[in-house]
């Protein structure tokens, strides 16, 4: 009957939208890479430049937020850095915590203007890594990075954001699950 | 159509309940205090007036159709149903007309989006439900709080010109520079916006965002957090106070000062000999005068600190006279007059000279304590 | 004609059957197209005393009624309900009515599963009710429900909303699922797609619509729920989420529903403007064009609700000119009938007013519409109560009134009595006047920088939030009135001739019935050479 037919091929096409809906994610994270929208940033990433590239001077900005309820002190060594394109540079990052207990925490890395996140490749980094700190206990991690020497020329200046986020209670979640 | 409608709605209200129509910046939008700002209101204008020629066109045109074609005895209507050459030409019509808008919004829109670095940067953090502050060069910051009283939003004080457009602590930029405003929040999503820069933007949780200013003359400009960010959504205002350079730059070494006294009386760990060093300083320059240099002063008017009580054993009223002075006698609050490593230093230092350690409890006293006993009072 | 059906199947018409299970049973496309605008006029009345509350705490500047908290709450459910239990159940009630009568359908092609659709729904706003009386109070995150507003700081009963979503999406599915398939099989001889009805059309398109961006919609609810209870971190920072995401697919899904709220009132507009000017549709095939490119555009301007998130400049260009080019087809359905007037023979029964009313205030949307898509002016726009003025007079002016238009338009036949033509015009003067007073001067307060969502405002906002109360106030009222004319009309209207307009019987298979159309119509389809119009 046409009936049938036509209603088993709009369920199906229901279904293909529900599937379509989480396939939005991965296929958002394509997206961003390629525009850079959102200051999406991934991990490390392994990059060196040729010296013989010419290259620009970049001020680059730090900052770093706690996300609510986290209490440990994160702060990077200086606030801000005059860098050349197509280089390695350091940037240390300390954490601590302030609490009497351990506790976990991950930082997630943003780069403004969103634009420029392409260009701004670290290569060593503590993005979306767990730190675990015991009480009191402070850590100093380098973040190492290069300026990609393609930026955009009206980009004269970039800034790699750090939230630190407290994930203890979900890593603990996580751990009772497994 | 829409003024006709615009200026009886005025009326029907002035009739109705007394009110006030005043200012045209009730109505409509504010050029703002920026080259920006003012660029995006030209284009607001614009666009609004080319919509209005086309709502006033559409309305009239409609009317005169009801008016001209109601049913009428012996007239027939018309039964066409078509003219292509008609449609074509109103589709291209409002494809030019879009055209048209299209050109300056395209070019405002890039100046907006410049991503030349700033002057100065400074971190904008929503929070439910204050802004925070952070100048990133100066490393000094600030929360942001409403400051309009329970009272008034309750309505039992009365309310004034700035009410909930008011906070304890304004943000303060300087003019003539290129401002840089990164972004960003604490827990939900938040939105800066003040609309004298045509700043609006969101602040998200693990993302920055910028945007940027660029003021000519000194003022205070207010705006209002813009995304719905739980139940005080409605009470975070934002206040920008513009001021000269050089007005901004003692208002940062203030901030800065502050900062280290901060740090002095919170981190710092005071040993007695240095509290002693500059508790005699201050003893020799403020006190002296009355408790002689020896501390034994010249009794009755200006009492003996030599093994005294209150300098000896109680360390807590000791605190309290000098902040708060002696009723009816000569004794001042140094309160205002010294910094709370001074006051700590000079109480430290009465309490260990001239035998008094001996005799007493020599218990010393840290700017921490002096601090304690501000933000207790307050 | 229809006395001939009449007489010729009377042997096999069983009346409906009696009592509760009448309506719990009912496969019949008429008793549940009726439970449907029953429902939904009861989730009017239902939303419109939130908007009541909302109106009453905004009266003054100062803590009026209400909680900030609560006035949160208000403002959610609103929005919600009047999304999703007032305008879309209506109109699914309207395309249950009026969908099978203008195709010659007997009934809708799945009776069962339209059954279940609409039975679900009361279901689904149970739930969400109840959630007033739960520890930690209803939804408060606005109906656009943002992360992680709505997934980590939300009230413990957002899994309940989450719940409630889910059915109601699954209602709208089914009721799409159905329309399609009758559209598709059980129109009478001869009707060919491009011969349907309007409101056929807009009905065809926007059910594809809601099949296509529904399940996207739950997809969103899922991974919230997923995020609150499964530990997943879709639109969570901490784990590599991103809120923002949120925003995109939630708009990916919203943008089209905007439209599913629109396009079949563009359906009913069109019949009703057609009928009482006495003349035939201007640009018939223009117009399906036209509704089917506002439905596929409706896919690509949804960032145009997230200009300040901080989207690449040339993210924010695309949306800008994709959203302007809806103006595009949107104007054209306008002068298209203007076009239809143009020449005409008309008449101003209530229907056509609100018809009118639907086209005026349609257009003033519209325009505010072109300037909220330019995306530098729309960081001055952007969360004001100019957008609440903007997507209001789309919606009651727009939505509502055509759904009101279309109430007035087909009660005759449904009840076989004719509403009181006095009082329907006293209703519609008072909605016309209030509707303006209430949403005209949000344009000024938006402009002004008055931002949307909050309980309390400053002073320079305070005389025209009176008036927009004021208004609000008489706009609520003015729908009671409604309800009274649809009671006065069922137990002690006139009774209304086969045609009920004049010239109507030309226009539609629906004006060829007895009025009250019978239980069941068109055993046998009817003949596309009855209608002249279509000749």
């Amino acid at each position: 009957m046409e009936a049938r037919k036509s209603t088993l091929k709009l369920i199906l096409f229901t279904f293909g939208m529900f599937g379509f809906g989480f396939a939005l994610v991965p296929l958002y994270d394509v997206f961003c890479d390629i525009t850079g929208l959102n200051g999406k940033v991934t991990g490390p990433t392994i990059t060196t430049y040729d010296q013989e590239i010419s290259s620009r001077e970049v001020k680059i900005t730090f900052v770093t937020s706690n996300n609510k309820q986290m209490p440990w002190s994160f702060k990077s060594s200086s606030p801000q850095m005059k860098v050349e394109t197509g280089q390695d540079y350091l940037m240390d990052f300390t954490f601590t915590n302030t609490t009497d207990k351990p506790m976990i925490g991950q930082a997630v890395p943003s780069v403004s203007p969103g634009r420029g996140a392409r260009y701004f490749h670290k290569t060593e980094c503590f993005c979306f890594e767990q730190q675990f700190l015991a009480a009191g206990e402070s850590i100093t991690i380098p973040v190492k990075f290069i300026i990609d020497p393609e930026l955009p020329d009206d980009i004269s200046s970039l800034a790699l954001g750090y939230t630190l986020f407290d994930v203890t209670e979900e890593f603990a979640n996580l751990q009772a699950k497994n | 159509m829409l003024r006709a409608i615009k200026y009886s709605l005025s009326l029907v209200a002035a009739l109705t309940a007394n009110l006030s129509f005043g200012a045209w910046d009730d109505l409509n939008m504010s050029p703002g205090a920026t080259q920006l700002s003012q660029e995006i209101f030209g284009l607001h204008m614009t666009v609004f007036y080319v919509c209005l020629a086309i709502g006033i066109a559409v309305l009239l045109a409609m009317a005169f159709i009801l008016f001209k074609y109601r049913k009428k005895e012996g007239v027939k209507p018309a039964d066409f149903d078509d003219s292509t050459a008609l449609e074509i030409t109103w589709t291209v019509l409002f494809a030019l007309i879009l055209i048209v808008l299209a050109v300056p919004a395209t070019s405002v829109m890039i100046k907006a989006y410049d991503d030349q670095e700033g002057d100065i940067n400074i971190l904008i953090t929503g929070h439910q439900w204050k802004w925070q502050y952070e100048y990133i060069e100066d490393e000094v910051g600030f929360f942001s709080n409403l400051s309009t009283s329970l009272d008034k939003r309750n309505n039992l004080a009365p309310k004034d010109e700035n009410y909930l457009l008011e906070v304890d602590e304004p943000l303060v930029i300087p003019t003539n520079t290129r401002v840089r405003f990164l972004i960003t929040a604490n827990d939900v999503i938040h939105s800066w916006w003040v609309p004298d820069f045509a700043i609006k933007q969101d602040a998200i949780p693990g993302f920055v965002n910028t945007g940027w200013t660029y003021v000519n003359e000194p003022g205070v400009f207010r705006g209002q957090c813009t995304e719905l960010c739980g139940q005080y959504h409605g009470y975070m205002p934002i206040v920008v106070k513009a001021v000269s350079p050089e007005e901004y730059s003692t208002f940062i070494n203030e901030k800065k000062e502050a900062k280290i006294q901060q740090a002095l009386l919170t981190e710092k760990l005071w040993s007695t000999s240095e509290l002693m060093e500059i508790g005699e300083a201050t003893y020799q320059k403020n006190c002296v005068a009355c408790h002689q240099v020896g501390g034994r002063g010249i009794p009755p008017v200006f009492p003996s600190l030599v093994g005294s009580e209150i300098v000896m054993r109680n360390k807590a009223r000791h605190i309290e006279i000098l902040m708060e002075g002696v009723q009816g006698a000569a004794m001042a609050s140094y309160a205002e007059q010294l910094t709370e490593v001074e006051i700590a230093a000079v109480i430290t230092y009465t309490r260990q000279a001239w035998g008094n350690a001996e005799t007493g409890d020599g218990k010393i006293v840290i700017p921490k304590e002096i601090l304690d006993y501000k933000n207790n009072k307050l | 004609m229809s006395a001939v059906i009449d007489s010729h199947h009377d042997d096999h018409h069983h009346g409906p059957a009696k009592g509760f299970s009448r309506w719990l049973y009912t496969t019949n496309h008429k008793d549940i197209g009726s439970m449907y605008l029953w429902f939904s006029l009861i989730m009017l009345f239902i939303g419109g005393a939130m908007a009541m509350v909302i109106r009453a705490e905004l009266f003054e500047p100062g803590s009026q009624i209400v909680s900030p908290e609560f006035y949160n709450q208000m403002v959610t459910n609103h929005g919600l309900i009047m999304v999703f239990g007032v305008i879309m159940p209506a109109f699914v009630g309207f395309a249950n009515w009026m969908i099978p009568m203008q195709i010659g359908a007997p009934d809708m092609a799945l009776p069962r599963l339209n059954n279940l659709s609409f039975w679900i729904l009361p279901v689904a706003f149970g739930i969400l009710l109840s959630t007033f009386f739960m520890e930690g109070g209803a939804p408060n995150f606005g109906w656009t429900f943002y992360a992680p507003l709505s997934t980590e700081y939300a009230p413990p009963t957002v899994t309940f909303f989450i719940f409630s979503v889910h059915i109601m999406g699954a209602s709208s599915i089914m009721g799409s699922i159905n329309i399609i398939t009758t559209i598709l099989n059980m129109r009478a001889p001869g009707m060919t797609l491009m011969k349907m009805p309007l409101f056929v059309w807009s009905w065809f398109i926007t059910a594809y619509l809601l099949i296509a961006v529904m399940p996207v919609l739950a997809g969103a609810v899922t991974m919230m729920l997923m995020d609150i209870h499964a530990g997943t971190s879709f639109f969570k920072a901490a784990g590599g989420g991103d809120p923002v995401l949120f925003q995109h697919i939630f708009w990916f899904f919203g943008h089209p529903e905007v439209y599913i709220m629109i396009l079949p009132a563009f359906g009913i507009v069109s019949h009703i403007i057609e009928t009482f000017s006495r003349k035939p549709i201007f640009g018939y095939s223009s117009m399906v064009y036209a509704i089917a490119s506002i439905a596929l555009l409706s896919f690509v301007v949804w960032a145009h609700h997230m200009f300040t998130v901080g989207m690449p400049i040339a993210g924010e260009l695309f949306f800008m000119y994709s959203t302007m080019l809806i103006a595009i087809p949107t104007g054209v359905k306008v002068f298209n009938w203007l076009s239809t007037m143009f020449k005409g023979s008309l008449t101003f029964e209530t229907p056509m007013l609100f018809a009118i009313a639907f086209v005026a205030l349609f257009t003033i949307g519209g325009l505010s519409g072109i300037m909220l898509a330019i995306a530098p002016a729309d960081f001055q726009y952007h969360d004001t109560y100019f957008v609440v003025a903007h997507f209001h007079y789309v919606l009651v002016p727009g939505a509502l009134f055509s759904l009101l238009a279309a109430a007035y338009y087909w009660i005759p036949k449904w009840t076989g009595k004719m509403y009181d033509e006095t009082l329907g015009k006293v209703h519609f003067w008072m909605s016309f006047i209030s509707v303006n007073l209430t949403f005209f001067p949000m344009h000024f307060v938006g402009l002004a920088g008055m931002p949307r969502r909050i309980p309390d405002y400053a002073m320079q906002f305070a005389d025209w939030n009176m008036m927009v109360s004021v208004g609000a106030f008489l706009f609520g009222i003015s729908q009671l009135l409604f309800l009274f004319i649809v009671l006065k009309c069922i137990y002690n209207g006139k009774a209304a001739t086969t045609e009920v307009w004049e010239g109507a019987k030309d226009r539609g298979f629906e004006w060829t019935v007895d009025s009250p159309a019978p239980y069941h119509t068109f055993s046998s389809p009817p003949s596309m050479e009855s209608l002249k119009s279509s000749s």
